[in-house]
């Protein structure tokens, strides 16, 4: 049936198909061919385009080679006599293959030979009919993106090859790909109000920005009525599953950020929280965290290479024991002298932070330090629907739920847990009780900045690794645990998420900077609200 | 004691009046010794010295104000660097209509930064800045408004403590961000800079410095007045009440968020007014300065010279201040450790501070004693002699 | 009617919650202007959340407090219930330590309390009489310029008491004020809230039942948040109940 409708473009692709057919059969149109590579060589871009689609019409094999060598810049004419060959550059001369024979033809200096020039339209259809070459390929996911390919260019020659391709196509998802490809060309070029209206309807059901653009485009400008309502239909029901996705886009990168907040946070909910203790050094042991990672890499890099994927396995126990003794050091060195003059140990950290900073430094340099990603945390899931989810994305939302459920159990189930809970509601009680509540302070600090030292391991993965590092967590981390209510793991966890996904769905609107901004206005407005933040205690607790 | 005129009070508070003393002595001393005294003279002071010396005493005005809502209202604000920069920055605005058409661009009204992003027309928040009362206005109201406005939204719901240290320094970082922004206006990552006069007197001149200087040291002096007025009147009282006992102040029937709201626009008025004084002397400003670890530096000047005291913020940004010069030029990798170190030791073993620790105290006192029996032996002699 | 206008604070129904823990249970009761009364109850029976209530510190959930005949307290703040004429002396002593006893008490005089008139304040001769004469009545006249922080504990509830009486409130909500007074100072408080009580009217909170006695006042006896018992103090100890709840079965 649709067929019937290309009457005015049949000679082209009648000539592919018999040309792939008789070309397998028969190499006979060795002439054919070679004048056809010749023709190349063209004045105008327009000529260039009619050559493109000769060499495809001889259905010679050989002509897929030729147009990717044209597509990537490596099909050349010697000025001597105009041929075109094969440029394969090496040293300071250029190999020449002649693209007929398939033999080496010498070499060329850049002076003797010139690249033939190709621009973006021309590109396009480059892919376009090198994607329907390749629509036959025994390979399912070249056929794929050939589909795909097909799609991107839509040109109604390629239709006849792509019903052949469609018929003998067995695997669903390459079948889907082809039959919107098909769809495309039907409804942009077709004639027959009938079949475009099917066609659009075929398109509806896809979920994907550039059916949307086409469906868009005919919308506007297709001289059918019919064809133009449905494609508005259509367009619109598909930019509507696209706003659901990209509303799941959103929210992924919502959460993403999140527990990136709630990383730097929920250590920070533990010195700040239950101990009342101001860390502003809380963000150096999250960069110390890092560096802990970048060390061990080196030693994994140096030594045991084949193990790298090992090495955050190794990172984790490290860098939390690294930042817990530097922290129970900071607590009985510095804050223990402290205690119940929160001002002052908020200066005498920030000091603290200072000088971690400037170790750092002096140590490893003011630069970036290059941490890799083991292998299963490279890559990315991917949708149709524009949908991108990395995998150390995923897999740092997963670790710091981890660590939070960790960090309940420890609170909820160990004796340590107990003793910190009984210390931090009432220390003489707790010491008369025979619990040593210097160590238990000693303690609690020390998870708290192990914590954060995990962490850092975790921000490596997805941040710059530099001196600098926990400067840009410190500000954020407090916003956090002050509006999640403080001493309140729940609140943490509620107000890392929150403020993420808040910050996520403002940036589309407002640009990522203001979207920073308006969040902080807001948290600073919430906080005149409610005092003591989202899951604050009541009562004579707090009163004291 | 505090029923006495203020100037009977600050010559009896033996510190004060040394530090106030050299301050006003300066200020006439070092603009004559700089303009007056032959180059080849010992005595001369070069320009670039008078420049610096200005940029310490506008720090140390800006450490006055912070003492001001710290040591006496109990407030850690950890956002008066931005204050200080948004006085600078209307000062700024003065300056670079001040320019007029001998910008690069030769546009007779939009700076041009603003012709660089191809902007048509001045913005609104722009006018009137090409009028020097006006803009003077601006250098006080700008910062003055702000603080209410977050002070009043602060008090009245009764943050207080480390809630309110953090969410001053997200303030302050907020406004970091905005500045960055082009599209505020405010000359984005680069600030405002090159500026040529102040009234039609060129800033680069010696007579400009000097007179800089002189205002630097002048307003020094002048916020020293005006918080000394406050801290000894019954609202003074008051104050340090609300720091030591809140719920004590306001079962009494004192307002406290209005009395912390009235320093705490005060305090953030004479920021502005030091950041307005700083910005011609440096020829720069930019969102840089509202960096919240500028805030927190400013905090350990006062800590240093010892809070709750007036005089010693004074000292203790001018001593922070030398020293960072001093070893940022000759040891820059040291800088950091000191300045962390300085903190730590501060808060661990001298939380009052230079001034308010006794024994540094008393150890002036002997000192002064020495110098006074050295210059007038008989009058001692005498004295000691009848005991 | 009549015994209306002379009703000086009256709680009706007033409950509060803290988390679930229902700190005052549908709370009632009168205070007669001019009267001396005084409150009992075992630990966590409400005294304090009750003084918290009355002084605007705590909202009630439920409940009105009125004062003077028609003053909603619970739409009011600390200040402006303390303005009204109600002041009130803390469990735990708590002055200006870092003030004089003398600014101590200029702090607590009775008058205009905005920023700008304590900027440009300057204190009259009669004030400064008067705060001479309280100094003589709390006995501080000898510490007036030591720092408060510096006196001894006693001394320090002495000179609480010393600020109501300078902010000269219509109402005095005294929260234990005798705690760590020995003997003899605690019989000289005594006399001293009688005396006051001949011109404001008085609520107290105490424990300590020899004190309570030398008060000779109405007495209520709070329990789980609300009024067990109401009467004079051999009614109320003589009361099943109360002893059940003191004693325990």
């Amino acid at each position: 049936m649709l067929r019937k409708f290309f009457t005015f473009s049949w000679v082209l692709p009648l000539a592919i198909i018999l040309g792939l057919v008789t070309a397998t059969s028969a190499p006979a149109h060795a002439d054919e061919f070679s004048d056809a590579v010749q023709a190349l060589n063209a004045k105008s871009k327009k000529q260039i385009g009619q050559a493109i689609d000769a060499l495809v019409a001889t259905g010679d094999e050989r002509a897929v080679p030729v147009l990717e060598a044209l597509l990537n810049g490596k099909l050349f004419y010697r000025k001597a006599d105009k041929q075109v060959f094969f440029a394969e550059k090496s040293g300071k001369v250029y190999v020449l293959t002649d693209p007929v024979t398939g033999k080496e033809a010498g070499e060329a200096t850049r002076k003797e030979a010139k690249k033939i020039g190709i621009n973006n339209k021309l590109r396009g259809q480059l892919k376009g009919v090198l994607g329907a070459m390749t629509l036959m390929s025994p390979d399912s996911a070249k056929r794929m993106k050939a589909a795909d390919e097909v799609f991107k260019a839509n040109s109604p020659g390629m239709l006849p090859m792509l019903e052949k391709a469609l018929k003998r196509e067995d695997d669903a998802d390459v079948r889907d790909r082809m039959t919107r490809a098909r769809a495309a060309i039907v409804l942009e070029y077709g004639t027959d109000t009938q079949a475009r209206i099917e066609a659009a309807k075929v398109l509806g059901d896809f979920t994907d920005p550039d059916v949307s653009a086409l469906l868009s485009k005919v919308a506007a400008n297709a001289d059918d009525d019919a064809v133009k309502a449905m494609a508005q239909d259509m367009q619109v029901s598909v930019e509507n599953r696209l706003a659901t996705w990209a509303f799941v886009g959103n929210l992924f990168q919502g959460v993403s950020l999140g527990s990136v907040l709630l990383l730097a946070a929920v250590g920070l909910a533990i010195t700040f929280g239950v101990m009342g203790v101001i860390n502003m050094a809380h963000g150096e042991m999250v960069m110390l965290g890092a560096y802990t990672t970048f060390v061990v890499q080196e030693i994994f890099r140096n030594n045991f290479p084949g193990a790298f994927d090992w090495s955050l396995a190794v990172a984790v126990p490290m860098a939390f024991l690294v930042t817990g003794l530097v922290g129970i050091a900071i607590e009985r060195g510095i804050i223990r002298w402290l205690y119940g003059r929160p001002l002052e140990t908020l200066l005498a950290t920030w000091g603290l932070s200072l000088i971690l900073q400037q170790l750092i430094r002096s140590i490893f340099g003011p630069t970036n330090q290059e941490v890799g990603n083991p292998s299963w945390m490279s890559g990315a899931i991917e949708t149709s629907t524009g949908l991108v989810l990395t995998y150390n994305r995923i897999w740092i939302i997963v670790f710091s739920l981890a660590v939070l459920v960790m960090l309940a159990l420890i609170a909820r189930k160990t004796m340590f847990g107990l003793q910190m809970r009984a210390v931090t509601q009432n220390r003489s009680m707790a010491s008369s009780m025979g619990i040593r509540s210097g160590w238990v302070d000693a303690l609690t600090f020390g998870l708290g900045s192990g914590i954060a030292g995990m962490a850092g391991v975790a921000l490596s993965q997805i941040d710059n690794v530099s001196p600098n590092l926990g400067q840009t967590y410190i500000i954020d981390s407090f916003m956090v645990v002050v509006f999640g209510g403080v001493g309140n793991l729940w609140g943490t966890l509620v107000g890392a998420f929150s403020l993420g996904i808040v910050n996520k769905f403002l940036e589309p609107y407002a640009g990522a900077v203001l979207a920073k901004i308006l969040v902080l206005v807001g948290i600073i407005l919430f906080i005149q609200k409610r005092p003591r933040g989202l899951f604050a205690l009541k009562g004579r607790a707090v009163e004291s | 004691m505090t029923h006495q005129p203020m100037i009977l009070r600050i010559l009896h508070d033996r510190v004060a009046a040394a530090v106030l003393g050299i301050l006003v002595l300066a200020a006439f001393l070092v603009p004559v010794l700089n303009l007056m005294v032959p180059e080849t003279s010992p005595f001369h002071v070069p320009s670039y010295v008078v420049t610096l010396l200005g940029k310490y005493l506008t720090y140390a005005l800006l450490a006055l104000s912070v003492d001001l809502v710290w040591g006496y209202c109990g407030i850690l604000s950890l956002g008066h660097g931005a204050f200080f920069a948004l006085g600078g920055y209307a000062m700024g605005m003065y300056m670079m209509r001040q320019i007029g058409d001998r910008g690069v661009y030769g546009d007779p009204t939009l700076p041009d930064f603003m012709v660089f992003l191809d902007w048509k027309e001045l913005p609104w928040y722009w006018y009137g800045f090409d009028n020097f009362g006006f803009a003077m206005l601006m250098v006080m109201l700008v910062p003055g408004v702000l603080a209410f406005v977050f002070g009043w939204f602060a008090f009245r719901s009764r943050v207080t403590g480390v809630y309110l240290s953090i969410i001053t320094q997200a303030m302050t970082y907020a406004l970091l961000l905005a500045f960055f922004r082009n599209d505020m206006g405010f000359g984005g990552n680069n600030g405002l800079t090159d500026f040529k006069d102040i009234l039609g007197f060129d800033i680069q001149s010696d007579g400009m410095r000097a007179t800089l200087f002189f205002l630097s040291a002048m307003a020094v002096v002048g916020g020293y007045l005006v918080c000394r007025f406050i801290v000894d009147s019954r609202l003074g009282r008051v104050i340090i009440a609300i720091r030591d006992s809140e719920s004590r102040a306001r079962f009494l029937g004192y307002r406290v968020e209005y009395y912390r709201l009235f320093v705490f626009t005060v305090s953030a008025v004479l920021a502005g007014i030091a950041g307005a004084l700083y910005v011609p002397q440096v020829g720069i400003i930019n969102p840089s300065e509202f960096a919240p670890a500028n805030s927190i530096e400013i905090v350990i000047w006062v800590a240093l010279g010892g809070r709750g005291t007036l005089v010693g913020p004074i000292i203790g940004a001018l001593v922070v201040n030398y020293a960072k010069t001093y070893f940022t030029g000759a040891l820059p990798e040291i800088w950091l450790f000191m300045l962390g170190g300085l903190f730590i030791l501060t808060t661990l073993f001298l939380p009052k501070g230079i001034v308010g620790t006794e024994s540094i105290v008393a150890a002036f006192e002997a000192r002064r004693l020495q110098l006074a029996k050295w210059l007038r032996p008989y009058d001692y002699a005498d004295k000691e002699a009848g005991q | 009617m009549t015994q209306h206008t002379q009703t000086i604070l009256y709680l009706d129904g007033v409950s509060v919650n803290f988390d679930g823990f229902k700190a005052i249970n549908d709370l009632s009761l009168y205070v007669e202007e001019g009267e001396l009364r005084a409150i009992i109850g075992p630990n966590g029976a409400g005294k304090t959340t009750m003084m918290d209530i009355i002084t605007g510190k705590t909202r009630p959930d439920t409940g009105d407090v009125i004062f003077n005949g028609g003053i909603d307290l619970t739409q009011l703040d600390e200040a402006a219930i303390a303005n009204l004429g109600i002041g009130r002396k803390f469990q735990k002593p708590t002055v200006f330590e870092n003030h004089t006893v003398f600014d101590n008490l200029e702090l607590a005089l009775k008058g205009n309390r905005s920023p700008y008139q304590s900027l440009f304040f300057r204190l009259l001769s009669e004030q400064y009489d008067r705060i001479n004469e309280v100094l003589k009545i709390i006995n501080l006249a000898e510490d007036r310029q030591r720092e408060a922080g510096a006196l001894s504990h006693g001394q320090k509830q002495w000179l609480e008491i010393g600020m109501l009486l300078m902010q000269d409130p219509d109402l005095l909500l005294v929260d234990e004020p005798v705690a760590g007074m020995t003997d003899a100072e605690t019989e000289e408080t005594a006399r001293l809230l009688k005396d006051i009580s001949k011109s404001h009217s008085v609520i107290v909170v105490e424990h300590d039942m020899e004190f309570v006695k030398a008060l000779d006042c109405r007495v209520n006896v709070l329990h789980e948040g609300s009024v067990l018992a109401e009467g004079s103090l051999d009614v109320v100890q003589a009361n099943e109940q109360v002893i059940e709840v003191y004693l325990g079965r």
